[in-house]
Formats: C-alpha cells, sequence, structure tokens
C-alpha cells in the first residue's frame, strides 16, 4: 500500500507533512491542491514528519490537504527523441504545453510516443548480455541511437527475443530478455533512470587523453580542455560567460550538447531556440538543433527544479556516453543550483556553513563534476562527457564557497576578468591566472605533439611567458614612466599586447573570427611567435608604439579575412613588409 | 476587502513582531490575505496550527487581541482600460481621487511564460541618448537597471527614457519613492500629455516599507493585462529597487530567517528573478520590457541587491558624474546591455557594433593617459589626442542631456574619430573604414 500523509506546515516551498508509513529519502510524491496535483520531493525525515520540497508554487495550499507518496526517486525518461527537446527541469516538455504561461501541476510526457523509428537489432537470440549492453539501434536524426538493456537491471541476462528490423514506437517491445531464475522480461526503446544516481556500466574510466576542439583559441592553444574532462568558467556579471560558453556550445566537437540553463534569464534561452535550428555544426555540416537538448530551469521558475535541472542534463549526458558517443554538458549557471540549496537549507533551519550555503556543499559539487568523464564501454568502444560549468560569484570576489568549491572539483579554470571586459578584450578570460591541468597530462602532451607538432606544449608556455613578461614591464612602465624605462620594456609590453589583441582575443559576433580551427590557430601561433622572437631598434616608445599598433591592426584583419583567402595573404605580405622595415 | 458575513474572527495573537504577527488558525491557504485590526496582511508561514501573517502597513498599535480574519485569496488586481491614467497605492485603490476601477479581478504575481512560447527581443526601443543608443542599444523585452548613486538624476533620466521610447503603455512601480520625486513623474507625465498611456502604482517614503513588497506584482499584473490580452508594447519603470530589497530582508529576519550575504534573505536571488522575468516579448505582439532603479551606496556594486540583480536583468546603465565634461554622463565601461546584438547592424547602420567598440577603447586609452598624467607622467602625443577626444566624445555622445538619432550618432563618432586619429588606430575593419572615415 502507498504512504499517504497530510500537510502540517508551509514555507514557501518547503512543506512539512505527517505520514502514515514508510518514506524515503529523495521519494517523490504528490500534494492535492483542488484537484492540482503538485509534484514535491522528500528531503529530510524527522519521526513521522518529512519535509519536502515542492517543485511548484505553493500558493493557496492549506494545512491538511492530502499528500500521496509515490514511491520512486525523480527519473529522467530515455529514448530516442531526447535529441533537438526543450524540457524543464524535470524533463516536461515545454514545446508540447498549450499554454502561454506555465500552468501549475501541468506534466507533459519527454517522449513522443507516436512517432515511429526505424529499429534495426544489434542482438541476437542467445546472446548474453549485461545493463547498457545494445541491444539495437535507431537512427536519431544522423546519428546511430543504441537501444540497451535497462541501466537499473541487474546481473546477466540471456536475450530470448529480440524484434526484426522494421517500424516501432518506443512503446513497442523490441526484445524479451530472461534472468538468471528464467523470469521473462519484456524491453522496450524507452528506459527510465534516477537523476540523482550516476549511471555506471562501463568497463572502467580512463584519465582524458584527447583534446576537445571549442575554436576559440584563448581555450584550445592556451589552456585546452580534455575530451570527458571538467572545466568551470568563473566571472562577474557581464564579463561575456554566455556569450562564451553559447560559442563553445555552437563549436565544439561533440556528438551531443546538453544545455542546462539552470535559474538564469529566459531570453537568454530564447536565444538559443532562435539560433540554433539555424545554424551548421561546423564539425557536421548539419543543424545544431539536431545534436542539441536544452533542460530550461530559468530563474522565475521554481527553485526545487532549478537543483534538479543539472541532475536531469547528467543523465541524459550519461546516457548518450553509454552508447559510445561524445558529450558536451553545459550548465549555466552552477552558482544558481547552490542557491537553490541555500534557500532550501535555509528553510528547513539547518545550521549554515559558509555564505549560509549548506555545509555539505563542496561534496555534492564534486560528487556532480565526478559524473563527467571518458569511459571505455564492456564492447570496447569509448563515449565521453565533457562538463563545463559557470560560476557567477557574488560580486566578483573568487573568494567565496561556490568557486572555492568547484576550483577542488574542475580541472580547467577559465577566470573571467572584469577589467579585461571593461576595455573589451573579449573573450575576457585572463591569459595568465587561468591554467588547464591537461596541459600537464603526459597522455594529452603526447596527443598534441602528435596532433599538432611536436613541442607544441612547449610553444604555448613560450607564449604564456611572454605574456606574462609584458604584464610586468607595463607594471614598472606605469611606475617608472614611458622616459624612466628602456626601450627594451616597451618593446616586451607591446609584444605581450600582439599576442593579446591578435590571438586572444576573438570577435564571437565576427561570422569569421568566431570559429577558429587548430590548423590556423597554430598558423597564427607559428607567425605572431615568428614577430616576438625578433628584436626591433626604434628611436622612441612612440614609434614602438606606432609600429606594433599597425602590426596589430594587420594581424586583426587576417582574422576577420577567411583564412588562405586572397585577402588573407595580402594582410600576410603586408606583414612580412612591416618585419622588413623593422626587426632581425 | 470588506469583512464578509460569516466568516470566522481570531481574536487571540500568540506573538507579534514589527512586521508579522502569529495566531493560531486553520483551514488558511499559504500566501492568501487576512486582515489584521483593519490592516492588510498575507500569510507568509503555516507550522501546524500557527500561521505567520506579514502585515504590510507594519504591527504598531497592534494588540494581542486583535480581530484577525482571512479573505480566503491571494492580493489581487482589477484590470481592465480603466487603469489607464490612474494613480494607484500599493493594495490597487485610487490615490487620484478617481473612482474604483471596473474590471475582472486578477492574482498578481502569477505564473511565469514557457520559455519556449517567448519570442526573441529584437524590436529596437530609441531613446535619443547617445550613452543608451549607441553603446548600449536597449530593445523590447528586456530588463535593465540603473545602477546610480542616490545623488544621481536616474528619476529624471528614466522619465526621459519613457517619454521618448515608442511604447504603448508607462506603467511606473514606485517603492519608496519621496513626495517629491513621485510629484515630478506626475508633472512630467502630465505636461507631456501622455497620462493616458500611463498607470502608475505609488508607495512613497511616507508609507510603510513593507507595502512596497506589493509595488512590482501590482504593477506587473496591470503590464500582463496590457501586454498579454491587449498585445500591447508596455514600459514598466520600477524605482527604486534596492528599497524593495530592503523591505524583503525586514520580513525575513522578523520571521527569524538565517540572513546571507549583507544580511539579505537567501531567496533574494528568486525574489528579485521572478519580478525581472516578467519582462517578456510575447509570441502576439505584446511587450514587457523592464527598466528599474538600483540605487548603490557609494558605486559598490558588490553589494548583494546589485549583484544579484546584474546577474538576472540584460545589462545595466551606470550613470556617472564626468569631471572634464562636466556632465552626468553613461559610463561606457561599466554600463551594457545584453541584448544589443539583437538590433546593433540589424535594425540600425552596418558599422553600428565597430563603431561602438573602437569608441569605448579609445575612451579606455584617454583612461590610461588621465592616469599617467595624475602621476606625472609625460604625455606623448597619442595620450594628449586620447584625452582630447574623451572629452569631445563625453560631451556630444556620452552625456545624459543628448537627444538625437541614431544615424546621428554614427556620424558623429565618425567625425571625432577622423578628427583625433588615424584609421589603423581605430582598429576598425576596413571595409567600413573605406566607407565611412571621414578624415
Amino acid at each position: 500500500m502507498k504512504t499517504t500523509g497530510k500537510v502540517t506546515g508551509i514555507v514557501s516551498n518547503l512543506v512539512t507533512v505527517r505520514t502514515d508509513g514508510p518514506v524515503a529519502e529523495n521519494e517523490l510524491c504528490y500534494i492535492d491542491l483542488k484537484g492540482t496535483k503538485l509534484l514535491a520531493e522528500v528531503i529530510k525525515v524527522t519521526a513521522d514528519q518529512a519535509s519536502v520540497q515542492v517543485f511548484e508554487s505553493t500558493r493557496g495550499l492549506k494545512n491538511g490537504d492530502s499528500v500521496e507518496f509515490l514511491g520512486k526517486m525523480l527519473e529522467a525518461t530515455l529514448g530516442p527523441g531526447l535529441l533537438s527537446s526543450v524540457y524543464d527541469g524535470l524533463q516536461n516538455n515545454l514545446t508540447t504545453m498549450s499554454d502561454v504561461f506555465l500552468k501549475r501541476g501541468e506534466y507533459t510526457d519527454p517522449l513522443d510516443h507516436e512517432a515511429k523509428w526505424d529499429f534495426s537489432p544489434i542482438a541476437v537470440s542467445g546472446d548474453k548480455v549485461e545493463a547498457s549492453d545494445w541491444l539495437g539501434e535507431v537512427k536519431e536524426g544522423w546519428l546511430s541511437h543504441k537501444i540497451m538493456v535497462p541501466f537499473s537491471f541487474k546481473g546477466e541476462y540471456t536475450v530470448k527475443e529480440i524484434a526484426a528490423a522494421g517500424q516501432y514506437t518506443i512503446d513497442d517491445k523490441i526484445a524479451v530478455l530472461v534472468d538468471a531464475e528464467g523470469v521473462d522480461h519484456a524491453v522496450t526503446m524507452t528506459q527510465k533512470w534516477p537523476v540523482k544516481v550516476a549511471v555506471k556500466g562501463y568497463k572502467e574510466k580512463p584519465r582524458p587523453e584527447k583534446i576537445m576542439e571549442t575554436g576559440v583559441r584563448v581555450i584550445d592553444t592556451f589552456n585546452p580542455i580534455a575530451e570527458g574532462g571538467t572545466g568551470f568558467i568563473p566571472g562577474p556579471f557581464g564579463c561575456g560567460k554566455t556569450v562564451l560558453q553559447h560559442a563553445i556550445a555552437k563549436q565544439g566537437e561533440a556528438d551531443v550538447i546538453v544545455m542546462a540553463a539552470c535559474g538564469e534569464r529566459a531570453n537568454e534561452v530564447v536565444e538559443i531556440f532562435t539560433e540554433f535550428p539555424e545554424l551548421i555544426d561546423p564539425h557536421t555540416g548539419r543543424h545544431l538543433m539536431e545534436r542539441t537538448t536544452i533542460i530550461c530551469n530559468t530563474s522565475n521558475m521554481p527553485v526545487a527544479a532549478r537543483e534538479a535541472s543539472v541532475y536531469t542534463a547528467m543523465t541524459i549526458c550519461e546516457y548518450y556516453r553509454a552508447m559510445g558517443l561524445r558529450c558536451l554538458l553545459l550548465a549555466d549557471s552552477t552558482s544558481r543550483w547552490a542557491q537553490a540549496l541555500r534557500e532550501m537549507s535555509n528553510r528547513m533551519e539547518e545550521l549554515p556553513g559558509a555564505d549560509a550555503f549548506p555545509v555539505d556543499l563542496s561534496a555534492i559539487i564534486s560528487n556532480f563534476y565526478s559524473r563527467a568523464g571518458m569511459v571505455v564501454l564492456k564492447n570496447g568502444k569509448k563515449g565521453a562527457i565533457t562538463f563545463i560549468g559557470t560560476v557567477s560569484p557574488a560580486g566578483g570576489n573568487l573568494k567565496e564557497p561556490v568557486t572555492e568549491s568547484t576550483k577542488k572539483a574542475a580541472r580547467c579554470f577559465y577566470a573571467l576578468e572584469q577589467s579585461r571586459a571593461d576595455q573589451k578584450r573579449y573573450p575576457s578570460i585572463n591569459p595568465i591566472d587561468s591554467y588547464s591541468k591537461y596541459l600537464e597530462y603526459p597522455e594529452i602532451k603526447e596527443y598534441l605533439d602528435e596532433k599538432i607538432e611536436k613541442g607544441w606544449a612547449d610553444k604555448v608556455n613560450s607564449a604564456k611567458f611572454i605574456v606574462r613578461k609584458g604584464k610586468e614591464m607595463n607594471d614598472q612602465i606605469n611606475i617608472l614612466g614611458d622616459d624612466g624605462v628602456p626601450m627594451s620594456y616597451h618593446e616586451a609590453f607591446w609584444k605581450s599586447e600582439l599576442i593579446d589583441f591578435a590571438f586572444l582575443q576573438q570577435d564571437a559576433f565576427d561570422a569569421i573570427d568566431a570559429l577558429c580551427p587548430i590548423e590556423r590557430q597554430k598558423y597564427m601561433l607559428d607567425l605572431i611567435l615568428d614577430i616576438c622572437g625578433r628584436t626591433f631598434e626604434f628611436e622612441d616608445y612612440e614609434k614602438c608604439r606606432g609600429y606594433f599598433k599597425e602590426m596589430i591592426n594587420v594581424l586583426r584583419q587576417m582574422n576577420y579575412s577567411e583564412f588562405g583567402s586572397e585577402n588573407f595573404n595580402s594582410y600576410r605580405e603586408k606583414i612580412q613588409k612591416l618585419l622588413e622595415q623593422n626587426g632581425k | 476587502m470588506a469583512n464578509k458575513a460569516f466568516q470566522k474572527i481570531y481574536t487571540h495573537l500568540q506573538a507579534i513582531t514589527k512586521a508579522t504577527v502569529s495566531l493560531k488558525a486553520s483551514g488558511v491557504s499559504n500566501d492568501e490575505l487576512a486582515v489584521v485590526a483593519g490592516r492588510l496582511a498575507q500569510v507568509v508561514k503555516t507550522k501546524g496550527e500557527l500561521v505567520t501573517l506579514q502585515v504590510f502597513s507594519g504591527t504598531e498599535g497592534i494588540p494581542t487581541d486583535a480581530e484577525v480574519t482571512f479573505l480566503g485569496a491571494p492580493p489581487t488586481l482589477k484590470v481592465s482600460d480603466q487603469l489607464s491614467g490612474r494613480f494607484f497605492n500599493a493594495y490597487g485603490n485610487p490615490i487620484d481621487g478617481g473612482p474604483e476601477v471596473d474590471g475582472e479581478e486578477r492574482e498578481v504575481g502569477g505564473p511565469s511564460v514557457n520559455p519556449y512560447k517567448r519570442r526573441q527581443p529584437s524590436e529596437l526601443i530609441p531613446t535619443g541618448i547617445a550613452g543608451i543608443d549607441l553603446n548600449n542599444t536597449l530593445v523590447s523585452g528586456q530588463k535593465i537597471p540603473f545602477f546610480a548613486d542616490p545623488d544621481q538624476p536616474y528619476n529624471q533620466v528614466m522619465a526621459d527614457v519613457a517619454l521618448r521610447a515608442d511604447v504603448d503603455k508607462i506603467i511606473l512601480g514606485g517603492m519608496g519613492l519621496s513626495n517629491d520625486d513621485y510629484l515630478f513623474f506626475k508633472h512630467e507625465f502630465e505636461s507631456a500629455g501622455a497620462l493616458d498611456k500611463i498607470v502608475c502604482f505609488i508607495n512613497t517614503t511616507e508609507e510603510p516599507p513593507v507595502e512596497r513588497l506589493l509595488i512590482p506584482d501590482m504593477t506587473l499584473a496591470a503590464a500582463e493585462y496590457f501586454a498579454v490580452d491587449k498585445n500591447e508594447k508596455v514600459l514598466v519603470l520600477l524605482t527604486d529597487m534596492t528599497l524593495y530589497a530592503d523591505a524583503l530582508s525586514i520580513v525575513s529576519n522578523r520571521m527569524d530567517q538565517i540572513p546571507s550575504k549583507d544580511s539579505m534573505p537567501g531567496s533574494l536571488y528568486s525574489d528579485l528573478a521572478k519580478i525581472y522575468e516578467k519582462a517578456v516579448q510575447l509570441p502576439s505582439g505584446g511587450s514587457i520590457t523592464i527598466i528599474a532603479v538600483t540605487t548603490l551606496n557609494d558605486g559598490d556594486i558588490t553589494h548583494a541587491i546589485p549583484d544579484n540583480t546584474g546577474y538576472i536583468t540584460e545589462g545595466q546603465l551606470f550613470l556617472r558624474a564626468d569631471s572634464d565634461s562636466g556632465k552626468v554622463i553613461v559610463d561606457p565601461f561599466r554600463s551594457l546591455s545584453r541584448l544589443k546584438q539583437h538590433v546593433q547592424g540589424k535594425k540600425t547602420r552596418e558599422d553600428h557594433s565597430q563603431v561602438m567598440n573602437a569608441g569605448v577603447r579609445l575612451y579606455a586609452d584617454a583612461q590610461n593617459a588621465k592616469t599617467k598624467l595624475e602621476n606625472g607622467f609625460d604625455l606623448s602625443d597619442y595620450d594628449l589626442r586620447c584625452l582630447d577626444y574623451a572629452k569631445e566624445y563625453a560631451t556630444r555622445l556620452l552625456s545624459i542631456d543628448v537627444n538625437i538619432d541614431i544615424e546621428t550618432m554614427l556620424n558623429t563618432a565618425w567625425e571625432i574619430f577622423g578628427k583625433y586619429f588615424s584609421p589603423a588606430e581605430t582598429g576598425i575593419k576596413q571595409s567600413l573604414i573605406d566607407k565611412y572615415w571621414k578624415a
């Protein structure tokens, strides 16, 4: 018999319920508000009192209203049709809701039950299979979507029947599996999985071994992120966090992209809806939306569902990873998720940690980041989830709990800087403070040696050194004055500016400059390092400034021109002429 | 809001704080209104039999045997075309001596728009102020605050923007407005002959602070009526949101909630987002644009209120007194309109975004030159040119008293660039230089 209960207390979306039977932590329940069912999740139990967070507004709810517990946790529905979908944090399909306004208690199905998919079997009857083994596949757009043994199946099964190739809906039976006790289990193309539990079912999780290209120079060259790696982007508001994340989403080299808009602006999500169907994936030439799933829980949507949204997104990624695909998960912003945790902890009157965040914040964040990674499946194929989260530190101060906890969990750090943004030096990633731990991985170095050129990592470090040196020289110039320092200081400073303006800065709104493939990055870096490696003669610092400004201008025009085009080459010649005038 | 017959009357308060009262009652629903000793209150918490109410006008003089009745519904507003040209208090009652409004009674603070049903904001809102139109272009459906110190003329600028903007309705939500500022808005709207397209919800400093909590919801309920039901372009002005947030912290403090940063409630972000996210471009053509004011303490944007606001709104506009030109300018460094790229170069001339970036970059160079000057260093020829440029740029473009169209702004910018710099120094794309450069 199902456990039921009655509402005994309400503070905003935290409701206490007196229960008449057993309840589990994170179990779901429906609260009946005059016939409307509000979904809620148990977050604390004290004797017969369960505290539940309601995923909807609790306006109008009364003490004594009845509650029905569902005996299951919050689950994601997995199956073909996830791509191109737009969901809220609880995986309700936002596109099939009829009203302009969100209606309380309206829950829509994540997947289309009518659509037919072209199924072809992979397993044959008699095969021994386990959870997440591939039984068959359907074409989801261009992608081969594997139909797997449900993740929740424990132990070994024998395939008794498998459907012949043909058209099926997600509810049609496509296989019958027999467990060790000889009991039959029917399998369809859809399955459910509790979002807060990591999907395992792979053979091993080795260290990342290659780079995920993003087309953003300051990332790919200066601080590359690995496929299956983790990174985070902290920055004050107005520093271009969202623009950068959208750029990565558009250009990232991945098969599947899941974007979790977690407590962010609705208009930014609308931008994705509007632009992505128009945009073409530079790697496959297909529409971007075909490989994208959007989880959208904007800032005005209920706060508890915001917390759920990142888990829903991660579960969808794990599902595609188990098919041997490369997924990219972008969460904007993980601070809003942490704030949702704080709001609930506050209402439960828990003793607060730093900045009133719950004390286990750090553990929750590391645990979430650890769900990313590259895996080797049982059949030897590889799949990966690359995770990049943004962090919105209060007041732009990086010494706050969410940034600090994330720094411990993520391997790449892209620090956006207010002063760079003020000067319109976009992307405003600080080239010196930011880091990628992957540049130190021997397997990544080896990969770069092979993919780009031998000694590439050292080359990047030499460019970083020039930038750092230039910054020091600039500090000296500011203290001692233009005339108070030797000419070499000015030269060093302007060489760093050259790298900054012509390489680190990139125009995300320019059709050509926005996406810079790695070959082009290498070409430009070689050219720029060649210039920086020379010594110049200048009469005074004015001449030095003028010369480098001109050089920067020509290099920027190159960035705006198509790679290898006539225009591009003519600018390249201009550089050569400038170098003939000066520079050895 | 009169008592209905046969309503249960409670007369025993268990606890009283400055903003809340608690009593034992049954059958009470969350968020519903109540009347405590003739004052309006709202349910904010129930725990067993104990119900906590926030009393909007404060609890001074309320005795423990005060009469309490519950009204069974959350705050509502009667909406119809009769709202136009009227002034109301925080409860939606007229304060202009006019009659009560007839219309459909709607709950305020209702649900949000399905993000998927929204349209991308793409209509320019010209204001004539180059600091806004050129550098931080506003778009209908946007939400953007002025970040300003209390001594800056933000209310004047906001009134100018509202009256110049091409919209169907202007709805003002005044929170903690000084009586002088209230009369200023009233006078501005009247003298512009725009009263028929104005609706005002006013809470002045003379009124209790907790009442302010109702103002944004009332204002936006009226805005949604005109935007959703009437497909109108609505501009909502909210001033001052800092005082609204202060009122939130008063209530949460009285409810013994653990404060987070700057003694603000932990839910500040969600509370503000609920208001600002009402800004929307609807599929039917109607829109709600929100321009708000967040006053700062000595320019400190790291305080929890401006900080949370900045993460919610689509940019912010900073006002600053400029010592070079002696004018109040829209600060080009700290100001930002996040939606500007949807209209720049699309609804305006192709050179817009490059001219904007070059203008600001050169202005930044001028700031560096200024620092050098202050530190007693010799200035280079380039530095000197930058300084002259900055003065002219501030006077002719950044100043808030500018009122010209966008084409003129762009031409003015090219003219100033040509006066002080070489094309290479501006870093603008060659194709645009070829077309627009003025030697």
